[in-house]
């Protein structure tokens, strides 16, 4: 059998030790492997979110209606959205704090868009787990710090939807958005 | 696979040859769970939960095949149609019951099994690989289950898949995409509720499968045994059948006694009110608990309260929960003993019922909302459950000095009769002790 190989690879290969049918048999079962990963593509990809779904990535929302010292609830990707008017109370409260100072350090400046600070959007996800903090419906526990109260685990946020006090590790978190006019916003 | 004295499968009806000689199916039972497959004759009953869990798989499927064909996997139908299997269709409340309940009892028969495993050493070798098929089987049994309980699209199925799948979220930057990736969505929605559904509807048949893998490892070395001393001789066995048929058969009568009390008398026992709520995503259950068998893992996921070296808590409390089962696959070779039954392992038979209280006590705490005490109880408990597996038990096995073992099976099972023999004659006042009918 030796001998049949030496004579093979001596014949084929150019004296390397690879013999053709090698390189014929890698090159082969390679583009098989190749061809496999490109079908794994779309069976992964068939699980990520749908155009329908995608299609609902943004969402617009109507400020004209909500008083200071008011917030709404609505949805964004299918997810709770809280968007606050704050007080001036509210807004020199939470400047007051030292950012530094913060578990995840946040001015409201950068909470929000520039010259409107009082329009507080934010995901009501809490961080910590997911579930839906309290305090923007009407006479909800707001928590210690004013802002939102999370009844999963304890944790409280501020007039800037920071957090301060419980589990949760971040700031509840602000989606991109942008004004459409003075009154509206595109959320997404 | 098996001894050389197992018994050899020999049809004498001329259609079993006809089949035997065309598809030895007939063959391949009598040998793994007939009279062909010789067991140790001291077998007790902490033996049965292997076959008892078999028994839980296929009454899962059974009530599951039949729920499918009355369920509807959409977020817009599918409260609705359990509630309509409860209520409407002939029996339909039986299936559900036994299926959820099911569920429980699988997973009771399966810690209990677990627990035979580790007390008797059962993950040594060479019974290496069965302890590893029993791993995966056990996780695709949770995975199954969390799956399962998001189908009726309660409260508690819709926050706990935002809770769980919010797990995968922790990792570092492809977390968020990969939470998205499994929930086909920013949030628990309608592909999610399909994927789950099929995915919970395929997943049974896959462990069915690893079981067959699992009993076929296992039938190579044959079943360890409570001595943990391996097998010598025919006179150390029986066969399968119709011994252990017979016990398991007992088992299997007791197992259904139990279920049907639960399953009759206290069939939300053990479930949660708020999953009768239908799923609102704007609205958390105050108190989110996912079912009892996932306590333990689900206390030490929350156990992590402050980052550490930069790492945010929940990312420990999600990689540690990951590694409480993965640390078992490194179990065979974090506990070097060669003895395998802790009936002759004094030092390690104490720290054993320790970990079991442990478990317990994190089992506790991950039922209880998360709190002062039960956080710094599950930090305590959590840690020592790693200390258990990662510092105690590879000392002991280095340190301790363990009984002498009997020379072989059937030793120590004559031993126990002419103990029991004697004590049976005091009464009697008998010169001559009955001589015990095994010598």
């Amino acid at each position: 059998m030796a001998s049949v190989e030496h004579t093979d690879s001596q014949g084929l290969a150019g004296g390397d030790g690879v013999r053709r049918r090698d390189f014929i048999n890698i090159a082969a079962v390679s583009f098989a492997g190749v061809g496999a990963v490109a079908v794994v593509i779309p069976l992964i990809d068939q699980m990520n979110p749908s155009a329908d779904v995608l299609a609902l990535a943004s969402t617009e929302v109507d400020l004209s209606a909500i008083q200071p010292g008011q917030a709404i609830k609505t949805t964004f990707r299918s997810q709770p959205l809280f968007v606050r008017h704050l007080t001036d109370k509210e807004i020199a409260e939470a400047d007051k704090v030292d950012a530094s100072s913060l578990r995840d350090p946040q001015t409201l400046e950068e909470r929000t868009v520039d010259g409107k600070k009082q329009w507080l959007v934010t995901m009501g996800v809490c961080t910590h787990l997911g579930c839906v903090p309290l305090g923007a419906g009407e006479g909800e526990n707001r928590g210690e710090f004013g802002g939102y109260f999370c009844p999963c685990h304890g944790s409280s946020y501020d007039t800037a939807a920071r957090i301060r006090k419980g589990p949760a590790p971040k700031n509840l978190e602000v989606p991109k958005f942008s004004f459409t006019s003075d009154t509206a916003i595109l959320v997404g | 696979m098996s001894f050389p004295w197992a018994e050899h499968y020999t049809p004498k009806h001329p259609v079993m040859q006809w089949i035997d000689e065309k598809l030895p199916l007939p063959r391949l039972v009598y040998n793994a769970v007939g009279a062909g497959y010789p067991v140790p004759r001291n077998l007790n009953y902490f033996w049965n939960f292997g076959v008892l869990a078999g028994l839980a798989l296929v009454i899962q499927i059974v009530t599951g095949v039949i729920m499918a064909m009355h369920y509807g996997a959409n977020t817009l139908v599918a409260f609705g149609t359990v509630e309509q299997t409860m209520r409407d269709v002939n029996a339909g409340w039986l299936m559900r019951y036994a299926h959820a309940n099911g569920a429980s009892f699988f997973f009771i028969v399966v810690y209990l099994h677990i627990f035979r495993g580790l007390f008797y050493g059962s993950y040594k070798a060479p019974r290496e690989m069965v302890w590893l098929l029993g791993l995966v089987i056990f996780l695709l049994m949770m995975a199954t289950a969390f799956m399962g309980y998001v189908l009726p699209w309660g409260q508690m199925s819709y926050w706990g898949a935002k809770v769980i799948t919010g797990l995968f979220g922790a990792i570092p930057v492809v977390g968020e995409p990969i939470q998205t990736w499994l929930l086909g969505g920013f949030a628990p929605g309608n592909a999610s509720l399909n994927r789950f559904f099929s995915l919970h509807f395929l997943l049974p048949f896959v462990i069915a499968a690893v079981v067959i893998l699992h009993i076929w490892a296992l039938h190579i070395p044959g079943s360890s045994n409570p001595t943990g001393v391996e097998v010598k001789g025919p006179q150390d066995t029986v066969p399968f059948h119709p011994y252990y048929t017979a016990k398991d058969g007992f088992g299997a009568g007791v197992f259904l006694i139990l279920f049907s009390i639960l399953l009759f008398f206290a069939p939300n026992y053990l479930g949660h009110p708020d999953n009768y709520i239908e799923a609102n995503p704007l609205s958390t259950p105050a108190h989110i608990v996912p079912e009892w068998y996932f306590w333990p893992f689900y206390a030490i996921l929350r156990a992590f309260t402050v980052d550490f070296f930069f790492v945010p808590a929940k990312l420990l409390g999600v990689l540690a929960m990951f590694s409480a089962i993965l640390m078992l696959f490194f179990l065979p070779w974090l506990d070097t003993s060669p003895v395998r039954s802790g009936n002759y392992r004094p030092t390690f038979k104490k720290f054993f019922w320790i970990l079991i209280i442990d478990v317990l006590i994190l089992g506790y705490c991950g039922g209880a909302p998360a709190e002062e005490p039960y956080v710094m109880i599950s930090q305590i408990a959590g840690a020592y459950y790693f200390a258990h597996f990662l510092i105690i038990l590879p000392l002991i096995s280095r340190f301790e000095r363990p009984l002498p073992l009997p020379g072989s099976i059937t030793e120590s099972v004559l031993n126990r009769q002419n103990i029991k023999g004697e004590q049976d004659a005091l009464p009697g006042m008998g010169a001559d002790p009955q001589p015990s009918n095994a010598g």
